[in-house]
């Protein structure tokens, strides 16, 4: 506890001097000042967590949520093969008690994980990916997400099995209660250690990452539509919005939205299937590309290697399998077995990466946005080290043009959608920053409403400034959260294995039955 | 064996005059229970907040408590001195559904409900609890006007 005190107050000083400088950022003259105060004051941090490893430009980070993902694929025996019919099971309420009825459902907590994973990560960063590592990184991202499947499952099923459930029934879970709790249980060390550094970086990746970062890629996609005005515009009004909806309880907001973005999630996906049927005497080729590049790389730079680090890094930054923010909102499922959460949790980098992230890059691949060599057959790699595109778009751009090719009025449907997502994912992430703050600074509702407060105030600044070496702190922050949560699986999914193996052979002994056929 | 009258009732007027029916109906046949159901709409596979999901077990409760204090306590009890023989649960999920799988349950010869309040675009889209009721219940239905 006295160890938890100690960090908790370095964490607010370094807190103030991160919001602090965020502030002054705004004022206009003096961006790059803070940009290179603040740079070089958390460059190291940033350095550290993207290092490249010796000799490659593969960040050790990805290498890190890969070996995890390995490691729980193995160790569980490929459970994200296993079981998907039974997760699908657990999704469709069969073996839902009816006399738990208005709790939270599974299909729910999957519902809201999603809502905070898919996103821009989905849209722009598939398009950056298929871009730099060429159609080849589809493959391994795709490989990536099948893996990350094993690591969500882990992360879910100890979220549920360690939450704390208050006397008047609300729960609180995630990373920082099961490594604490975990650790304890098993008479490990340092528990309650990393579960207060989790909580530091899951702040700051929530106000990073989740917040920041969003606003200020909702405005971009606003002024591309609407024309360029300032940003603290759109930050002011995604923050009252934001407020209104985690401070106010605005659930009618709230709502919609949640409505609203799986809804765009399905149509995303139904229009590129539609893309995808109508040049069906391309998909061959395109699968053709797809694992020639993933081998041979098909002139992009870095050859395979460039694709499968490409490939890599947009699974797991996608999904965010290790990370541990989806753990935090499987944990408030009600169900008598917590391994069930991580059966059906499994499914999230499934629907996340092998479906979403994959009709993006197909959709690119098949409309003939990525330019070859028509002697070759090579990629036309331009200066910058990316595939020249057809029209010279990258990113978000890159997917709109993509998309655009079929539909000329898809780019408006996109550009809400985008917005959508960012203020979804915002939303997503107000709670985890939320959780962890409470489990730092205690539960309570003044405690809640001061992070509310400065989350909506980090709105504007995200939406305002442009403060590249902020938003690069602040992803480095969310991965920092992987580096200590896959610790804490490591040590604890022994756990997992134990409860595992008692729930498979109840479910083969009948003693779990099914209340729906 | 007693018959068993199942009744909808959801706090409203029209749900009042659904009992009424029922409690007469109680005298002509003479051993009779009825159940009184009160249901709160809901649905397994409704989106929510990851806000909403922690606080739902106590807004569950909350809900439960307070359908059972305002409506189902005050109506048993006011029964229960009229001599009636009757029983009361609230539960969740899908109105039409519910009411029909506790008649089915409890074996209920009957299900009485008022006609629907619903108006409006809604109901002329998605139809009424009650006309659900009346097309896929699988035991008769009497509906209150």
């Amino acid at each position: 506890m006295h160890i938890k005190k100690i960090i908790s107050s370095a964490f607010i000083s370094l807190f103030l001097c991160f919001s602090s400088a965020s502030a002054l950022a705004e004022e206009g003259s003096i961006d790059q000042t803070v940009n290179e105060v603040f740079a070089s004051a958390t460059g190291w941090f940033v350095n550290l967590i993207f290092a490249p490893l010796p000799g490659t430009t593969f960040p050790w980070i990805v290498l890190w949520l890969v070996t995890g993902a390995t490691v729980f694929t193995v160790y569980f025996g490929f459970i994200q093969f296993r079981a998907v019919r039974h997760s699908v099971e657990l999704i469709k309420g069969d073996y839902s008690d009816p006399d738990d009825a208005g709790e939270v459902s599974h299909f729910q907590a999957l519902a809201t994980a999603l809502s905070g994973t898919v996103g821009l990560g989905n849209i722009a960063g598939v398009a950056v990916a298929v871009s730099i590592g060429g159609p080849g990184a589809t493959f391994w991202m795709i490989l990536a997400g099948l893996m990350g499947m094993a690591s969500k499952f882990t992360e879910c099923s100890l979220a549920v099995k360690y939450r704390n459930e208050y006397a008047d029934g609300t729960v609180s879970g995630g990373p920082m209660y099961y490594i604490s709790k975990g650790f304890k249980e098993k008479g490990l060390p340092g528990g309650g250690i990393l579960a207060v550094l989790f909580s530091i970086f899951c702040i700051l990746g929530a106000l990073g990452g989740g917040n920041m970062f969003q606003a200020n890629q909702a405005h971009a996609q606003i002024s591309s539509i609407v024309g360029d005005y300032p940003g603290w515009i759109t930050g002011v009004i995604f923050a009252i919005i934001v407020f209104a909806v985690i401070v106010g309880g605005i659930k009618s907001i709230a709502n919609v939205t949640e409505k609203v973005v799986p809804l765009m999630g399905i149509l995303y996906v139904l229009a590129s299937l539609v893309i995808i049927l109508m040049n069906l005497d391309k998909v061959g080729w395109a699968f053709g590309q797809i694992f020639e590049g993933a081998f041979t790389g098909l002139g992009i730079a870095g050859g395979f290697v460039g694709a499968l680090i490409q490939g890599f890094k947009r699974a797991a930054f996608s999904n965010e399998a290790g990370v541990g923010s989806a753990a935090i909102a499987h944990s408030a499922v009600r169900t008598k077995e917590p391994i069930t959460e991580g059966f059906v949790s499994l499914l999230e980098p499934f629907i996340d990466t092998v479906v979403i992230c994959t009709m993006t890059a197909l959709v690119i691949i098949i409309t003939g946005q990525l330019t070859t060599d028509p002697t070759t057959g090579l990629y036309l790699v331009g200066e910058s080290g990316r595939i020249i595109t057809a029209d010279g778009s990258s990113g978000v751009a890159l997917t709109s043009a993509a998309f655009g090719s079929a539909f000329s009025w898809f780019p408006y449907v996109l550009a809400v959608a985008v917005v959508l997502f960012a203020f979804s994912t915002m939303i997503s992430w107000s709670y985890y920053g939320l959780k962890a703050w409470t489990y730092l600074f205690g539960e309570g509702k003044t405690t809640e409403l001061v992070f509310k407060v400065i989350f909506c105030l980090f709105v504007i600044i995200g939406a305002a400034a442009n403060l590249g070496p902020v938003i690069d702190f602040s992803d480095a922050s969310i991965f920092a959260m992987a580096v200590v949560n896959i610790i804490g699986l490591y040590f604890l999914m022994s756990v997992v294995k134990v409860d595992l193996k008692s729930y498979l052979s109840r479910l083969k002994s009948g003693e779990i039955k099914k209340f729906k056929n | 064996m007693s018959t068993k009258l199942i009744v909808g009732l959801d706090g409203s007027e029209p749900g009042e005059r659904a009992l009424t029916y029922a409690k007469h109906l109680s005298k002509l046949i003479g051993d009779c229970v009825i159940e009184l159901v009160y249901v709160i709409e809901w649905s397994p596979y409704s989106f929510q907040t990851a806000e909403e999901n922690a606080m739902r077990h106590k807004r569950r409760e909350q809900e439960i408590k307070l359908a059972s204090e305002r409506v189902i306590t005050p109506a048993l009890e006011a029964m229960k001195t009229e001599g009636f023989t009757a029983g009361g649960r609230v539960l969740h999920g899908d109105a039409a559904e519910l009411l029909n799988s506790v008649a089915v349950k409890e074996k209920a010869q009957q299900i009485i409900v008022a006609r629907s309040t619903e108006s409006g675009l809604a109901a002329k889209l998605f139809g009424s609890v009650t006309a659900k009721l009346v097309m896929s219940a699988s035991v008769p239905v009497t509906v209150v006007n």
